[in-house]
């Protein structure tokens, strides 16, 4: 296996060929902000968070999808990147409806984190306020349609670790949405196995556990890593 | 259009959908579509296509069908047929009229046309309470030298003025059309 040398941030560091950028920049310390990317599922380059700057190229380039080469110098932490991470925030929070004072995830959720770590303290953006409604016909979860952000982490793990596909995004633009099987309730929904991964790695409030309020809602994926690598390596790893 | 539709598309030729034993007939030429390609999960666009074309729309109960057929999951068949414009999940009615709203059409008075046909036939997306005409806009039909255009019926009309299409509009509905969109019955 042919091993690459790069710099990322000044840093000499090397991956193995077809290993992706942000890997890399993970493994020597650098976290890159992203809402989409998740260890143990496959990487989409959905939300642009993780774009960093390639020496010798002049579009950024999302780091959760760029394999590693030899001799790429990387940035990613350049006041270019931060006002482009900023105003991706801005967009996500003016198409959807994200109001985190009543919302189950305040204080446990990825976006607003990382809207208080990239400082957007204001949207210059014009509010969507688009009508999405609520799923909340299942009996163990809610689907609020308007805290979605369309990561697809869901509709990912659903397909890649339970293996059911019960989700899909349907649509195209504007009119993007979560489906459960042929767009039925959630409830009625014949694939779903009640799993809740799904709930789990959403990073907003968009799916959770019915029953919890304001602020309740922390996430809790360390199972993902659990399943993966037992699934790959027949290793059942437990901390602790 | 994607070229194995054709094939598809050339025996369904006579299929002018009238009798029952027709409609029965495109059932058949559904499932020799799947079977053509082998029920293989990624000739899902081509069915559709059949499908659509067979049935002027995809219904839930098609849709259902083509998935287990194809052996995919029903949240991707339906993701698949919302994202592609072609596809349509409500039935038709006897004339399809797409507006373009490409940048070259839009320039060219796309938008002028658009209310032309909602203010004579029925809002985009929807069909005129008589049946008659269906309204949809595209997005960049990729034919920019013939801005503004309308797709009628599947042929092209370049260069449309909102009082050409006027009177396409009186043409169509003055004609009694032969074909009756068939409303697929599942």
């Amino acid at each position: 296996m042919s091993v690459k040398t790069l710099k990322i941030d000044g840093e000499m560091v090397t991956g193995r060929a077809g290993e992706t950028l942000f890997n890399v920049a993970w493994d020597a310390g650098i976290s890159l902000p992203r809402l989409c990317h998740v260890g143990g599922l496959s990487d989409v380059g959905a939300c642009r968070l993780c774009v960093v700057e390639v020496e010798g190229q002049s579009k950024l380039a999302a780091a959760c999808v760029t394999p590693v080469e030899e001799g790429m110098v990387v940035h990613t932490n350049t006041e270019r990147l931060r006002e482009h991470r900023r105003l991706l925030i801005e967009l996500l929070f003016a198409e959807g409806n994200h109001v985190c004072s009543v919302c189950v995830s305040n204080g446990h959720c990825e976006l607003q984190d990382l809207a208080v770590q990239l400082g957007v303290d204001h949207v210059r953006l014009r509010y969507q306020h688009p009508k999405r409604g609520v799923d909340a016909t299942h009996a163990r979860f809610g689907l609020d349609h308007n805290r979605c952000i369309f990561c697809t982490r869901c509709v990912r793990v659903c397909d890649e670790v339970e293996g059911a596909h019960t989700l899909d995004v349907s649509g195209r633009g504007a009119s993007l949405k979560i489906i459960c099987d042929l767009g039925e309730p959630w409830g009625q929904s014949e694939t779903c196995t009640s799993c809740g991964k799904c709930v789990q790695v959403c990073p907003t409030g968009a799916l959770y556990l019915d029953g919890a309020s304001v602020g309740e809602m922390e996430k809790n994926r360390r199972f993902l890593q659990y399943i993966v690598t037992a699934r790959e390596k027949r290793e059942w790893i437990r901390k602790g | 259009m994607t070229p194995s539709t054709d094939s598809g598309s050339r025996k369904a030729a006579p299929a002018s959908p009238k009798s029952k034993a027709i409609r029965d007939n495109r059932e058949k030429m559904l499932e020799r579509s799947m079977s053509r390609h082998a029920y293989a999960g990624n000739a899902l666009i081509e069915v559709l296509h059949t499908a659509q074309e067979l049935f002027g729309f995809l219904s839930p109960a098609l849709l259902r069908r083509v998935a287990s057929k194809l052996h995919l999951p029903p949240s991707r068949v339906l993701a698949v047929a919302t994202f592609y414009n072609f596809f349509s999940l409500k039935p038709k009615g006897e004339h399809t009229a797409v507006v373009c709203l490409g940048t070259a059409c839009y320039v060219g008075g796309a938008v002028d046309l658009v209310q032309k046909l909602e203010h004579r036939c029925a809002k985009v997306g929807a069909t005129s309470p008589d049946g008659k005409v269906t309204v949809q806009v595209a997005r960049c039909i990729g034919s920019c030298g013939l801005a503004p255009a309308v797709i009628l019926d599947g042929q092209i009309l370049p260069r449309v003025t909102p009082d050409q299409l006027d009177a396409v509009i009186d043409r169509i509905l003055a004609s009694p059309e032969a074909a009756p969109a068939d409303s697929a019955s599942q």
